[in-house]
């Protein structure tokens, strides 16, 4: 190399880590610095008016105890799986089926795609109070709704039905669904939008050559759409996990936990342990515990679904 | 595939009917917002209000300083969403375009920030602003005052940058072609000048993508504000809202008016700028 071409090169390297300096000095200081001091924490007292102290294992063990004497931190485990069993499966079949439909040659695709995302540009604590509204005991709308529902149950059936109204959000067997239900209906248009691009991905003679064959719709779906749109699932998976993982808005607007901890979180309890109890170094050890899980859990998914990647020529 | 009308009115019927479902509690929201207190604690429920009673929205915006909430929400998702679109691209342009040692590793490293959820940073950065040197009343150590906590650089700040933005217009970069940065090379244009009047102005979908997807997620923020402020004068209009709730009550009219005002403008900017939104989508969820 001659050494001009050395000198262009460096002054090419150095122009480089000017254009990556305000970005990577943010990263440093907001991601790798509080990663590192989260760490240390995670093996401290601190309640931040007093110096931490080094404490060793005693934040995971506590935590580890908790767990083994079902105490507060295993039901924000519970809760959380609990949140994610719910709305994951759902979510994820009532995403395809959506773009399913509306992928197939109707008009007003725009239409229906715009609606459906509507929820999701929506702020979560917006929505959680709209829905607190329709949750509410005595003037919601959705004990309305179960009143309509059972006397039309009672014309149909001929004799008379009731179902009682609820209390949904108060109550600790109905809070958690309620926050479910409340959940897939804001994400189902996100969903709804990545599996209708996996959709268009797929090309048309596919379906055209199966026709031919004689394959009927659902044996096309079972043997070209399902399997091509592995990856698209496998990403809306992963991110369902990290995000249903890590709920927190809704839970804290709507119910906070309650009652009496139905429907408490992982992050939630974090929230709580850190900025309530000043607890943050107890804190700090959840939020590695969370880490971990959603790293495992990721890996996990990916693993699963891995494989099917189709390129089309 | 070709469709029945049959069919097709069933699909249309289906489609509608989970369309009405996504709409029906914002249009629950907007009826009760207009509706006078007698009108709210009525059962069964009646959705057209007997007169519209916008006095609720006067009422809802008197009883809180939400005027200050709405100033501070703007600022804190304009600059946000200007911090993110010049330091993702110009990281993201370092990353397509310019050789160094370690590009790849760095590249990778910075995804990786991705996978960090932000409740394990949030204790430090937390502890971090407050202990801010020279801020708020802080010493030189740290101690004393309430350092960036509740100032705009304590909100701002941990937010100025974002892996997935870095990633998104690398990708964009990547797609560009090359001649007319060789060209303007070979006439003696500098990188930063490459970067500024060749590169950002090719790249206005990708740019407005990401701005779209930034300002609503930093207009819907919550966790963060509420961790940050503690001053009523630095709350953001998501924090705002919990006004109208107290322990035992709520005032249903007033927090639903409260609630259309804080959702109208990301309503309103998804409406304007919906292909962004679609396209970003498409783009985060294909290739990774």
């Amino acid at each position: 190399m001659t050494a001009r071409a050395t000198g262009a090169a460096k002054r090419e390297a150095r122009t480089a880590w000017l254009f990556l300096t305000p970005g990577l000095a943010l990263f440093f200081l907001f991601v790798l610095i509080p990663v590192l001091a989260a760490l240390y924490l995670s093996f401290c007292r601190y309640d931040i008016i007093h110096r931490p102290v080094w404490i060793g294992l005693d934040n995971y063990a506590r935590l580890g105890r908790d767990v083994s004497n079902h105490g507060v931190f295993y039901l924000s485990l519970r809760n959380t799986a609990q949140y994610a069993i719910g709305t994951i499966p759902v979510g994820m079949a009532l995403a395809l089926g959506l773009a399913l439909l509306v992928n197939a040659g109707l008009r007003g695709v725009t239409l229906y795609r715009t609606t459906y995302y509507l929820p999701v540009v929506t702020s979560l604590v917006a929505v959680s109070m709209v829905w607190m509204w329709l949750y509410d005991p005595t003037y919601g709308l959705l004990n309305y709704g179960l009143e309509l529902f059972s006397r039309a149950l009672t014309v149909v059936a001929r004799h008379r039905v009731v179902i009682p109204p609820q209390t949904w959000l108060a109550d600790p067997g109905e809070a958690m669904p309620a926050i479910i239900a409340m959940s897939i209906w804001r994400g189902l248009g996100y969903n709804m939008v990545i599996y209708l691009a996996g959709l268009q991905g797929i090309p048309d003679h596919l379906y055209e050559a199966a026709t031919i064959d004689g394959a009927s719709r659902w044996q096309q779906f079972w043997a070209i759409t399902w399997p091509l749109l592995k990856p698209t699932t496998a990403f809306i998976l992963v991110i369902s996990v990290i995000g249903a993982s890590q709920v927190f808005a809704q839970v804290y607007v709507m119910t906070n936990g309650g009652p009496n901890n139905a429907t408490t979180t992982i992050v939630h309890q974090i929230f709580q342990n850190a900025f309530s109890f000043l607890k943050m170094g107890y804190a700090s050890a959840m939020a590695f515990v969370l880490f971990a899980l959603i790293f495992l859990l990721s890996l996990i998914t990916l693993r699963l679904t891995r494989g099917g990647e189709v390129e089309y020529v | 595939m070709k469709l029945r009308l049959s069919q097709k009115a069933a699909l249309h019927l289906l489609l509608a009917a989970g369309a009405l479902t996504m709409v029906l509690p914002f249009l629950w929201m907007l009826s009760t917002s207009l509706k006078p207190e007698s009108e709210i604690f009525t059962y069964p429920p009646v959705w057209l209000p007997s007169t519209w009673h916008l006095d609720n929205y006067r009422k809802a915006m008197a009883s809180a300083a939400f005027g200050r909430y709405f100033v501070n929400t703007i600022i804190y998702a304009s600059v946000v969403t200007f911090t993110n679109l010049l330091f993702c691209s110009m990281a993201a342009y370092a990353f397509a375009r310019l050789r160094f040692r370690g590009r790849e590793t760095l590249f990778l490293m910075v995804l990786g920030t991705m996978m960090i959820p932000a409740q394990v940073t949030m204790v430090p950065v937390f502890i971090m602003l407050k202990r801010c040197p020279l801020a708020g009343g802080n010493d030189l150590l740290g101690m004393g005052g309430h350092g960036l906590l509740n100032s705009y650089p304590g909100l701002i700040l941990p937010a100025a940058v974002g892996a997935f933005g870095i990633f998104l217009l690398r990708q964009f970069f990547m797609s560009l072609p090359r001649e007319l940065e060789d060209a303007a090379r070979i006439d003696g244009c500098s990188e930063a000048g490459i970067y500024w009047r060749i590169i950002l102005p090719l790249s206005k979908p990708a740019l407005a993508t990401l701005g779209i997807f930034t300002f609503t997620a930093a207009w819907n923020e919550f966790l963060w504000p509420l961790l940050i402020t503690s001053k009523d004068s630095m709350r953001t209009l998501q924090l705002g809202l919990q006004v109208f709730q107290s322990q035992y009550t709520t005032s249903w009219d007033l927090l639903m008016a409260g609630t259309v005002v804080v959702t109208i403008p990301v309503l309103v900017l998804f409406l304007a700028g919906q292909r962004y939104f679609t396209r970003g989508i498409a783009m985060s969820g294909m290739k990774g």
